[in-house]
């Protein structure tokens, strides 16, 4: 399948705060990011606390200058760009962003009147079910609200490229699900979309490409079933898809059992090493793998309850990430 | 919606509707309507009634304390009250937000800049309306000066507020704008005329003296205050230079 053009590209961006005459010194939050969205695709960006994705984001917007690298949204420098490429981006901040002693219809409104050619407010405001807040101060609006509010001003000037930090985070199931949809939509109708999030099931459902962000750099990126290990063999040079082994333990085991194991093992759902834990088993991708791990079931005298392999998910690869 | 690639509206378009957006926040904003027109009002109502000799004795009050006055409430609009507004857009991220939209940085501090000049058409009208019911007579022939030092005055003032509040925290910007602003009503020569000899002769030089001292002028004598426009042609320089240097927007 041909790949949709790019609408961002990072290159070796880096970005520091502080200054080497202060006590603090230097430090660098973005060690030479890589990073690319496509238009007519969903582009993840994930990352532990404090991996520097606000900052990207926020390089990427132009609301910061990177120490280095090159930034390119549409084709321009975001930083030093004007109004004509303002007017193709939307951008919804984690904080919001929003006005607190503002109605959510005149800020609407009121952003409207910057482009030449908006979104009309009554479609937005009934696609997003916002008519019932309109009039009300977004100091008084409940999380979820509010959410849609910074999700309609980002969205106003029908932009090309959208970037949603935590677009569904204080969402109730069926907003959620309502962001989602639009989400879908939006990649439908060509938008590049950039978002953040730490629903990583929800990324798994709506990424195509998957950037995990650690101290300041891409430590992996692909798309889901490349990252998760489920891609055909053929496209990823003849690997095996990894996939997890869960097994259930009859007893607990010993830390020299745990120790002796040929495979990293960790509690899988089940809060103790306890008779009747789930244990998942990762790295099994060939027979000799499932061969070495039944020969240690062999050697400690083990015989697991029940044998099952599932496959990896994005959270699996996320905490692969963040703690290793 | 359909992929069409989306124009900004004219630059004059935007910088006005931001200015009128945030005209009306301040006139419906009660905290900022008491700062920047009720209190300046007691003050002038206040001095008229106790009838405070100002100067050297030799006018009546009210012809020097209503141009005080109105240095202290063009000081109110643009210093506390945009600092403050601007200081809490900031914590929001509002001011992230705006800078991403068409408005874009340069927009939004024009458009700021378009609502303080709103807001002292308000407070002049307002005021100078009280002023001349109570008494006050203007040289009609420094009404041209009277505005030009209002406008650079207001430009002076707007850039120090938005210099503090880019830099030091919103709760910090609000006390400190609010010190200041009681500080230099009171003893900075705006609505008390300093005294020219001396090292107190110092003390004009700062941006509320200039701003008071400008005012008295131009309606006193219907002459040029050229010194006061250039002292706060300064303080502007100085001010937007350091912003442009300091000011963070997140």
């Amino acid at each position: 399948m041909p790949q949709h053009p790019p609408c961002l590209s990072l290159r070796q961006v880096r970005y520091a705060v502080g200054s080497a005459r202060q006590t603090a010194g230097v430090k660098e939050i973005l060690r030479g990011v890589d990073f690319t969205a496509r238009r007519g695709e969903v582009t993840v960006l994930l990352g532990p606390n404090g991996a520097g994705k606000t900052t990207t984001l926020g390089a990427a917007q132009g609301l910061i200058r990177p120490s280095q690298g090159t930034v390119q949204l549409l084709g321009q420098d975001p930083f030093a760009a004007g109004a004509e490429l303002r007017a193709r981006v939307g951008v919804m901040l984690q904080d919001g962003g929003l006005p607190q002693s503002q109605q959510p219809g005149v800020l609407l409104r009121h952003v409207a009147r910057l482009h030449q050619d908006p979104w009309p407010v009554e479609d937005l405001v009934e696609r997003l079910g916002m008519a019932d807040f309109m009039t009300t101060n977004i100091r008084r609006l409940s999380g979820g609200q509010k959410q849609r509010a910074a999700l309609a001003a980002s969205l106003i000037g029908r932009p090309e490229v959208v970037f949603l930090d935590e677009p569904s985070a204080g969402l109730d199931p069926q907003s959620r699900q309502m962001v989602f949809d639009l989400v879908q939509h939006l990649r439908e109708l060509g938008l590049g979309i950039v978002l953040t999030t730490h629903l990583l099931e929800e990324a798994q459902k709506l990424a195509d490409s998957v950037f995990i962000l650690k101290d300041g750099v891409v430590v992996r990126h692909g798309t889901v079933s490349e990252l998760t290990g489920d891609a055909d063999p053929a496209l990823t040079n003849g690997a095996a898809p990894e996939r997890r082994l869960v097994f259930v333990a009859p007893r607990t085991l010993t830390r020299g059992e745990l120790e002796s194991a040929p495979t990293a093992l960790e509690l899988d759902g089940s809060a103790d090493n306890e008779p009747g834990a789930r244990w998942a088993a990762s790295g099994i991708s060939t027979p000799a793998d499932l061969s070495a791990l039944a020969t240690w079931w062999e050697q400690i005298s083990l015989m697991p309850g029940e044998v099952s392999f599932e496959a990896r998910t994005l959270e699996d690869v996320f905490w692969e990430v963040s703690t290793s | 919606m359909s992929i069409e690639i989306s124009r900004p509206a004219p630059a004059s378009r935007r910088i006005l509707a931001h200015g009128l957006y945030e005209t009306r926040n301040v006139l419906r904003n009660g905290e900022q309507l008491l700062v920047s027109l009720i209190l300046p009002l007691l003050v002038l109502l206040g001095a008229h009634r106790l009838d405070i000799a100002l100067g050297d004795g030799s006018l009546p009050s009210i012809d020097v304390i209503t141009p005080g006055v109105l240095a202290l409430a063009v000081m109110a609009s643009a210093f506390t009250g945009q600092g403050i507004a601007t200081g809490f857009e900031r914590q929001y991220g509002v001011l992230a937000y705006l800078a991403t939209t068409p408005l874009g940085p340069t927009g939004l501090i024009l458009g700021k800049a378009l609502a303080v000049l709103c807001v002292v058409i308000v407070q002049a009208v307002v005021l100078g309306g009280a002023g001349l019911a109570l008494g006050w007579s203007p040289d009609p022939a420094g009404l041209l000066w009277l505005a030009a030092v209002v406008v650079v005055g207001a430009a002076a003032f707007t850039a120090l507020g938005l210099l503090l509040a880019g830099t030091v925290r919103a709760e910090a910007t609000l006390a400190l704008t609010n010190v200041l602003w009681v500080l230099m009503g009171a003893v900075g020569g705006t609505v008390f005329p300093l005294d020219h000899d001396g090292a107190a002769a110092l003390l004009l030089l700062l941006p509320s003296a200039a701003l008071g001292e400008g005012i008295r002028t131009a309606t006193l004598e219907g002459s040029p205050a050229l010194l006061p426009l250039i002292i706060l042609a300064g303080w502007a320089a100085l001010a937007i230079l350091a912003a442009r240097r300091w000011f963070n927007w997140r």
